[in-house]
């Protein structure tokens, strides 16, 4: 499909791509909202956006459909993916809804605004269109295009968007970043603190006692077989992230006990026998 | 001489403002200070009576403007005054009847911390008497109407401490507030056929206005002379009122507070004239009240209370007087004051007999008074012949008078009015020989009160008997100044008019029945009473005894009528404001309530339910913008 | 075929994101449900820019990608502060504004 001809007619080839990538496009969007893990849904919708990123260059916009894939794709959804590990990539959602009548509300408010929409679209008269050939070509291709219009026409809302990204910028640091108002304590600064409230001495304990837990997010086990929570990192304790194994633990002790129960009775018998 | 009428209300309302706002300091001249300004109210009358006398009849009337009270176009109020012979008459018997009772206040009273008031008060009453009478338009004379009402309740309820007298007050302001809405009714009916509520105005126009207007006005007016002057239906506060000091009884609710009503239709009497149907109500009113307060008179055991049921009777002859039109006025009022003068001596008689008998008024525990208190005992008697209508005193003439009227009036109507008034005439006869006989003769029957107090019977003060002694000086002769060569007619006509009634039988025969039933009276009651011993408690009677004994059940019909109906409305008005106009209020409340309730779900904070919210709207917008482009 | 096919796709698209913002409780997929919805106002634009034949409507959907940035700039931000403050990026938990 030339350049040229996507600028002002659609071909066989621009349908077919258009019915397959759609699918998929739709597909993509479906997932962003169903998935249950939010880093699915991110990558459900960069591929969305890909798609998207494609029809923008068949529909002639060059420029539009470049920056989609390097700015939206790359950037923003990079931005998404990496506040999706900040926050927890593994906690999933419940898809359980919660609010009575939400998800029916939701889904006829969205059906009706669909057919509201589709019928807008359908009522209008849009038979014929007129191609962005001429448009493109006036100045030399569509990314002069562009430009030209950006930095005549439109060159105010340009500097007002400037600032927006600017001031945007400056509120997400002034909203995530925290001055640090005292020097950071050393380790001996540390160790003398601890010695002096004589509150855990020596090193907080290790997590993960068993072998086949030696994870970090698993809590060592007191004598009695409840978990200590001293064990498990701070940040991990802060985020809830911490896995309880207390229950399994002490059922995997209880079998222990039984087996070897059983096994002393029987040897026990044996002796009783063999006498 | 006009100029002097303002003081003949002046005087006595000086009184009273200086008597009621001096304060203590005048405790001790106070009623001096009451008495001389009523007594110069009298003085004043008298020279203006002498002046008017100079005149020729049609040339007496008096007229005095003080000032435009409310100077509106179309709105005329003045505060003035019309002396005529009508109102001169008043004037004499209130100045001087009061002065009279004044003077015999300051013996009664004397032991009163209260006195000073007492005579403020009685200062009040003359002024607004005064008022009342000396008006020249309906306006003023209700503002002294509402000003006697005034007095009236001031003065009956002035031993407030007594639960008694306190209910009393409230008993007659109440059931004359009915009476004083009539009055009102009628002055407003005058205004809007009128234009106008003076006297002179309204009266010479009541040709201009149809008979259902007047015959309005007239009835409005009867009831306003109800209210007042204690008639039927609206008669049964004059029983309690006399609860009040005895010389407030003698004043207002004998000789002349009580006989506003009558001076009220004679002074409307064109209005009556040309209303028939109206006068028939008045005369009705009038026979009913007669035999009424006669029942009830032979009934009561109280002195005061009897003698109140005869008021009531009498002024029930004078209003039937006044309801036969020309032929009756002169005699209404001539009995209306021959009547003041016996009835208030009668009325301070008793107040003597009161006075000596530590305050007991059951007649029952009187009995051989005439040794004890011989010039109350004279005063009382003659006071007592002139009220039965005994042949030469004042009763008999104005009696007489009515009776002859009565069967003038012509037809069935008039035989039933004569037969009525005759048969009044005998009860009262009846009524007063007990008053008579059981107060003053028989056996002594007191006997030691509560505390171990035996009354001891003594001749009152110089200061009460003396009055007593005027007072029986005009019942005894008054009437026979008045009635011999008609004289009365001759000086009231040219107000009130006079057509001479002629009665179906010769005068001279009403006279000799008059008579006749009046010793018929006498001797029963001397048989009943003079004959055998008085026995101390009452005997049970009989079934009209014990009604009239409960004043005709008056109070249990109103109690039922009037008190039970008036409760259950206002209860179910109650329910209605609480069940209906509450429900409505609160079920307001409450369903605003209740769906801010429900509304107040819809903000549950989450922000997913705003967000349906908006999206829904925009769904409508989106569809309300597609229809509109596609209408 | 019909441009007007892409026009169909983006209110398809625009409706999905929509209902996923109303469903989903995790603000991050609230957030990308956002930008899917403002793609597909981008895609309308573009589609609309052929039918018109010029460059006005990509003009708008460049600046929309410009405001969509900023805007998840500063709604990232918030909602890793929110997570710091609350431990939970969940919008059902950030519902204080009830009595």
């Amino acid at each position: 499909m030339s350049a040229e001809l996507a600028a002002y007619a659609t071909s066989g080839g621009e349908a077919f791509q258009f019915w397959v990538l759609g699918t998929v496009a739709v597909a993509g969007a479906l997932g962003t909202i169903l998935m249950r893990r939010a880093v699915h849904s991110a990558l459900c919708l960069a591929g969305t956006m890909i798609i998207l990123a494609v029809f923008y260059l068949a529909n002639g916009a060059y420029f539009l459909g470049i920056v989609q894939i390097v700015v939206y794709t790359g950037a923003i959804m990079m931005l998404f993916l990496f506040v999706v590990m900040l926050v927890g990539v593994t906690a999933a959602d419940s898809l359980k809804e919660t609010l009575k009548g939400q998800r029916w509300w939701a889904a006829a408010c969205g059906l009706g605004f669909g057919i509201l929409l589709a019928g807008g679209i359908g009522n209008a008269s849009l038979t014929e269109f007129v191609g962005l050939g001429a448009a493109n070509s006036a100045h030399g291709g569509n990314v002069e295009g562009l430009a030209a219009l950006i930095f005549t026409k439109y060159v105010f809302a340009f500097e007002m968007t400037g600032a927006l990204l600017i001031t945007a910028a400056v509120g997400a640091m002034v909203l995530t970043h925290r001055e640090r108002t005292e020097r950071a304590r050393t380790q001996r600064e540390l160790a003398e603190q601890r010695v002096r409230e004589g509150k855990h001495v020596p090193p907080l304990p290790a997590p993960g006692v068993y072998a086949r837990h030696n994870a970090v997010d698993i809590p060592g086990l007191l004598p009695d077989g409840t978990p200590s929570e001293l064990t498990v990192m701070q940040t991990l304790r802060k985020r809830g992230q911490v896995r309880d194994v207390s229950a399994e633990a002490l059922a995997d002790l209880k079998a222990l006990e039984q087996r070897s129960e059983e096994r002393l009775g029987r040897d026990r018998d044996e002796e009783e026998a063999t006498r | 001489m006009e100029n002097l009428i303002a003081l003949l209300v002046g005087a006595p309302l000086l009184g009273a403002a200086v008597l009621l706002c001096g304060g203590r300091r005048l405790d001790k001249v106070g009623h001096w200070v009451g008495t001389l300004l009523a007594a110069a109210s009298f003085a004043i009358g008298l020279a203006l009576f002498a002046d008017m006398l100079g005149k020729s009849a049609d040339d007496r009337a008096l007229h005095q403007r003080l000032y435009t009270w409310i100077p509106v176009e179309g709105f005329q109020a003045d505060i003035a005054f019309q002396l005529d012979q009508l109102s001169m008459t008043f004037v004499l018997l209130i100045s001087g009847v009061g002065t009279l009772i004044h003077v015999y206040s300051i013996g009664y009273m004397e032991h009163d911390e209260r006195r000073r008031r007492f005579f403020g008060y009685l200062n009040l009453f003359v002024a607004a008497m005064l008022l009342l009478v000396l008006a020249d338009n309906y306006l003023l004379l209700y503002f002294g109407w509402e000003g006697v009402g005034l007095a009236s309740y001031l003065l009956i309820g002035f031993w407030q401490h007594k639960p008694s007298a306190a209910t009393a007050a409230k008993k007659a302001f109440l059931v004359n507030r009915v009476g004083d809405m009539g009055l009102s009714i009628a002055i407003m009916i005058m205004f809007t056929t009128f234009g106008t509520f003076t006297f002179g105005p309204v009266l010479a126009a009541t040709g201009e206005a149809s008979e259902g207007t007047l015959t309005a006005i007239g009835l409005m007016l009867l009831l306003a002379a109800c209210g007042k002057s204690a008639q039927v239906p609206l008669q049964s506060w004059l029983g309690d009122a006399m609860e009040g000091p005895t010389p407030v009884s003698a004043l207002i609710h004998a000789a002349t507070m009580v006989t506003a009503g009558v001076y009220l239709i004679v002074r409307s009497a064109d209005i009556f004239n040309a209303a028939p149907d109206a006068q028939t109500v008045v005369v009705v009113v009038g026979a009913v009240t007669l035999l009424f307060g006669a029942i009830v008179g032979c009934a009561k055991d109280d002195i005061k209370k009897a003698l109140a049921g005869s008021t009531m009777s009498q002024i029930g002859y004078m209003i039937l007087a006044a309801g036969l039109g020309p032929i009756g006025y002169v005699f209404a009022i001539m009995h209306l004051v021959t009547h003041g003068f016996f009835k208030a001596g009668l009325f301070l008689g008793a107040g003597s007999v009161m006075h000596g008998m530590n305050d007991e008024v059951d007649m029952r525990r009187y009995g051989g008074l005439r040794k004890y208190m011989p010039v109350t005992f004279v005063t009382f008697g003659l006071g007592y012949l002139a009220i039965i209508g005994f042949p030469g005193l004042s009763g008999f003439f104005s009696k007489d008078m009515i009776i002859e009227a009565a069967f003038a009036k012509g037809g069935t109507q008039g035989w039933i009015l004569g037969s009525v008034t005759l048969l009044g005439a005998a009860i009262t006869a009846y009524y007063m020989t007990r008053v008579m006989l059981m107060t003053f003769f028989g056996e002594k029957r007191w006997q030691a009160d509560a505390e171990g107090h035996e009354p001891h019977p003594h001749e009152s003060p110089k200061s009460m008997t003396i009055p007593m002694i005027l007072l029986a000086f005009g019942s005894v002769f008054a009437g026979g100044i008045f009635g011999v060569g008609d004289r009365f007619v001759h000086w009231l006509e040219p107000v009130t008019g006079y057509a001479h009634g002629h009665p179906p039988i010769s005068a001279a025969a009403v006279t000799s029945a008059t008579v006749a039933v009046m010793v018929i009276g006498v001797g029963l009651a001397y048989l009943q009473y003079g004959r055998r011993p008085v026995p101390v408690v009452a005997p049970r009677g009989s079934l009209l005894t014990r009604a009239a004994r409960r004043d005709l059940l008056q109070d249990d019909f109103n109690h039922a009528v009037f008190v039970r109906g008036g409760t259950h409305l206002t209860r179910s008005l109650v329910y209605v404001d609480h069940s209906l106009v509450d429900g409505v209020v609160n079920g307001t409340a409450a369903s605003v309530g209740g769906l801010s309730g429900r509304l107040r779900k819809l903000q549950n904070g989450y922000a997913r339910s705003y967000a349906v919210s908006m999206f829904g709207g925009t769904a409508v917008l989106i569809a309300a913008t597609l229809l509109m482009r596609a209408v | 075929m019909n441009p007007v096919n892409y026009l169909y796709l983006a209110a398809l698209l625009f409706t999905i994101g929509a209902a996923g913002v109303l469903i989903r409780r995790n603000a991050i997929v609230v957030f990308m449900c956002v930008e899917l919805m403002l793609n597909a106002c981008n895609l309308a634009f573009v589609a609309f820019s052929r039918m018109h034949g010029n460059l006005d409507g990509q003009i708008i959907a460049f600046f929309t990608m410009v405001v969509a940035a900023a805007e998840v700039v500063v709604g990232l931000a918030i909602i890793v502060s929110v997570f710091r403050a609350r431990h939970s990026a969940s919008v059902d938990d950030a519902s204080l504004m009830k009595l």
